[in-house]
């Protein structure tokens, strides 16, 4: 598929700020099932700082803005050749050891209920794989998908203990059961295209991402959505959890308050 | 000092100092010292081991002597430790071949939690991570020492080493007459050339070099301060420095400079708010970035503490092996790992005669001298270890050597250790002498400040 995004995020602080620092993970890297083709991040008045591609295969690019400012544009606009791979990741460069991906985080922290999730999923199966699969729809049954009853803050225990969250819930969820059966995941952040008549959608999206040793391979696990990545979805970044895989990083000098807007549009182009 | 009941040649100069020198006069050069170290205000704690920051360390005057045979083996052993373990952090952030070859298990490398994923793949300026490796040693025999431990991220106590020296020279110049005591006053400079030689690729002047330090509440204040100056650098704090474009500013009255190389004397974890703790008030928003692209350079290298874990110590001589194919040339102290269940089973066999460490304790905090603990003390720290022996390591208790040393009755030998500042960067440097810490009190091995410990001056002679 052929998709264009446009990803508009809008920072306004009530009173001009001094300055701005943010480090960028907004540039999906080239591997089996996506390409970029044409992508570009604009930020207003910013200055471009210093990039580089890390050890997990992101681009991570700087910029800084100089104040007095009262109203920054963060501007995504790309696109971009997915194809299906079946969740599974190829092709893509990365330096980081598998095994890096256990360690535990706050948002990521296995309580005994999720605990207990993951070893009734583990049951009757020794295949890691299948393992994964059956996680994720424990995790979905479990968390039912509702957006407001729970926030940017909000940990992997805290969700299931309120049994409904949105898709960073159900992906730290995911995490902390496949972390605590030894399986290194991590947090993936992302776009997903909305299709006609499928489940909840939201188009700046996040899943996770389970290590196969037998595959030699990421996979991914979507269980807002109860499937692996096909073409529908873009990859732009990975972590620990979502703070660590976050698109955007940012601090401000000063002291206004700061407000937030995002959208996000991704549209299949006609073939 | 003594070798079958004789002392050693080099002490034996010292006699007729010790002899000339009466109990009056011992007391007036003491609170002269001590005058001395409160008037510069030396107070700082060593080695982060907290406690009352405006203590005074005790100072011995007694100084600790090597010859300078001894020194060079001394020498190319730190040195060659010090090369092992930065080529072990550039290959663990890099493809990690020692893992790959099964020298040193994955899980000690990469569950690690001094590991640190935001630089895997980054190889910082002449692939040096650790600037300054402090090296603790002991000594057990005339030709034996024994490696402690290894600091790679911020070793301190290095202000001590000068100004112990600056003390002693100013209070018995006769003695830097008649001694061929070899000078450890280049330190500051060699610092600040180590420093300068790992500036960044994007660098291209005479880079400037700034000491970050979390502040004067910090126990070392004192130390970075004093660094500062000596060799005539900013000290500066997360806030006089912010990320502009592709490089890091210094807020100055001429208005803003570039900073290349920061050496800094914070944590990881504070460095950047953006890429680890958010919450850090204490570093520079945006500097992992301008790090990662080449456009300043951080030492000791965010990412080095990986290499002096307690439990990565076991593999240092495997290292030397491994990377530089040369025969290790300081011993480690025979390290039993309680998360071994064999192991560990030898080690809750003999408590009694072992000394057990927390993995990632320091300052002689936690820790069990076993020949000296209280049956109750051991069976304590025994239901410690039962309970998470993955945290503990256990080491034969050594027979450290012993210093002489002023003690109200005149002077007795007391428990000694060494810590001698590596500085990698263009060149591998040492100078002559290190920090000596002493065990104050009567047959203890503990050298810690806060458990009674001093320090010395030492000396290498010159042949």
């Amino acid at each position: 598929m052929i998709l264009t995004v446009t990803h508009r995020t809008l920072y306004r602080y009530d009173a001009p700020v001094r300055g701005v620092v943010q480090s960028h993970r907004l540039t999906p890297a080239a591997f089996e099932g996506q390409r970029p083709r044409d992508w570009r991040v604009t930020v207003t008045g910013g200055v471009t700082g210093g990039g580089f591609r890390d050890g997990a295969g992101d681009w991570v690019q700087g910029y800084t803005v100089q104040g007095p400012v009262s109203e920054i544009e963060v501007l995504v606009e790309g696109v971009i050749e997915t194809a299906d791979t079946a969740g599974v990741l190829r092709g893509h460069r990365e330096a980081v050891a598998p095994p890096v991906y256990l360690r535990k985080t706050a948002a990521t922290r296995a309580d005994n209920a999720l605990r207990a999730l993951a070893e009734k999923a583990q049951t009757g199966t020794q295949d890691p794989l299948d393992q994964a699969h059956r996680l994720m729809a424990a995790v979905a049954d479990a968390i039912d998908y509702r957006p407001g009853q729970t926030d940017a803050g909000t940990s992997a225990a805290e969700a299931l203990a309120r049994g409904a969250g949105v898709c960073q819930d159900h992906a730290h969820a995911m995490i902390a059961c496949a972390r605590s059966l030894g399986l290194p995941a991590r947090y993936v952040s992302g776009y997903l295209m909305a299709g006609e008549d499928e489940g909840p959608h939201e188009a700046a999206h996040a899943w996770a991402e389970i290590w196969i040793e037998g595959l030699s391979a990421w996979v991914g696990f979507d269980a807002a959505n109860r499937c692996c990545p096909n073409a529908q979805y873009i990859r732009l970044g990975s972590g620990f959890d979502a703070r660590d895989a976050a698109p955007i990083r940012g601090t401000a000098r000063g002291t206004g308050e700061e407000r937030l807007d995002v959208t996000v549009a991704i549209a299949a182009v006609q073939q | 000092m003594y070798e079958d009941g004789q002392v050693r040649p080099p002490y034996a100069r010292l006699e007729h100092w010790t002899r000339a020198m009466p109990a009056e006069l011992r007391h007036l050069k003491q609170a002269e010292a001590e005058a001395l170290f409160r008037r510069i205000g030396i107070t700082f704690a060593v080695y982060g081991e907290g406690g009352d920051p405006d203590r005074l360390i005790p100072f011995d005057m007694f100084p600790r002597v090597f010859t300078q045979a001894e020194w060079l083996r001394l020498e190319r052993g730190i040195k060659q430790r010090a090369r092992a373990l930065n080529a072990f952090l550039v290959d663990v952030y890099g493809r990690g071949e020692i893992v790959r070859a099964g020298r040193i298990p994955a899980h000690l490398v990469y569950r690690n939690a001094a590991y640190e994923k935001a630089v895997v793949g980054f190889v910082p300026p002449r692939g040096v991570y650790s600037h300054i490796v402090g090296v603790d040693l002991v000594r057990t025999g005339p030709d034996q020492f024994y490696v402690l431990e290894d600091n790679c991220r911020t070793p301190s106590g290095v202000s001590y080493m000068l100004e112990n020296r600056e003390i002693m020279m100013r209070m018995f110049p006769a003695l830097f007459r008649e001694n061929p005591i070899l000078p450890v006053d280049r330190y500051p400079e060699l610092l600040r050339r180590t420093l300068a030689s790992v500036a960044p690729a994007k660098c291209d002047r005479d880079p400037t070099v700034a000491i970050l330090t979390p502040g004067h509440y910090n126990s070392a204040y004192y130390e970075h301060s004093f660094l500062a100056d000596m060799m005539g650098v900013e000290l500066v704090e997360g806030q006089d420095l912010f990320v502009e474009g592709e490089f890091v500013w210094m807020r100055t009255t001429e208005g803003p400079r570039k900073v290349d190389v920061i050496y800094r004397r914070i944590d990881d974890a504070f460095l950047d708010p953006l890429c680890f703790r958010p919450d850090s008030a204490l570093g520079v928003p945006g500097l992992m970035d301008v790090y990662r692209s080449g456009g300043v350079t951080i030492a000791s290298a965010p990412g080095a503490g990986v290499a002096d874990d307690k439990a990565i110590y076991t593999y240092v001589p495997e290292m030397v092996r491994f990377y530089l194919g040369e025969a290790p040339i300081l011993e480690n102290v025979p390290t039993w790992q309680c998360a071994r269940a064999d192991e560990l089973k030898h080690v809750l066999e003999n408590l009694h005669e072992l000394v057990v460490k927390e993995v990632h304790g320091s300052g002689g905090y936690g820790m069990l001298v076993g020949p000296c603990s209280t049956k109750a003390q051991i069976a304590a720290f025994r239901a410690k270890i039962e309970a998470n022996p993955g945290n503990y390591i256990a080491q034969p208790t050594l027979a450290l050597s012993t210093c002489p040393t002023f003690v109200e009755e005149g002077i007795a030998p007391r428990h000694v250790d060494l810590r001698p500042y590596c500085l990698m960067g263009e060149r591998v440097e040492l100078v002559p002498g290190g920090l000596t810490r002493v065990a104050l009190t009567e047959g203890s091995l503990v050298v810690n400040s806060s458990q009674g410990g001093g320090v010395k001056d030492t000396w290498v002679l010159a042949e």
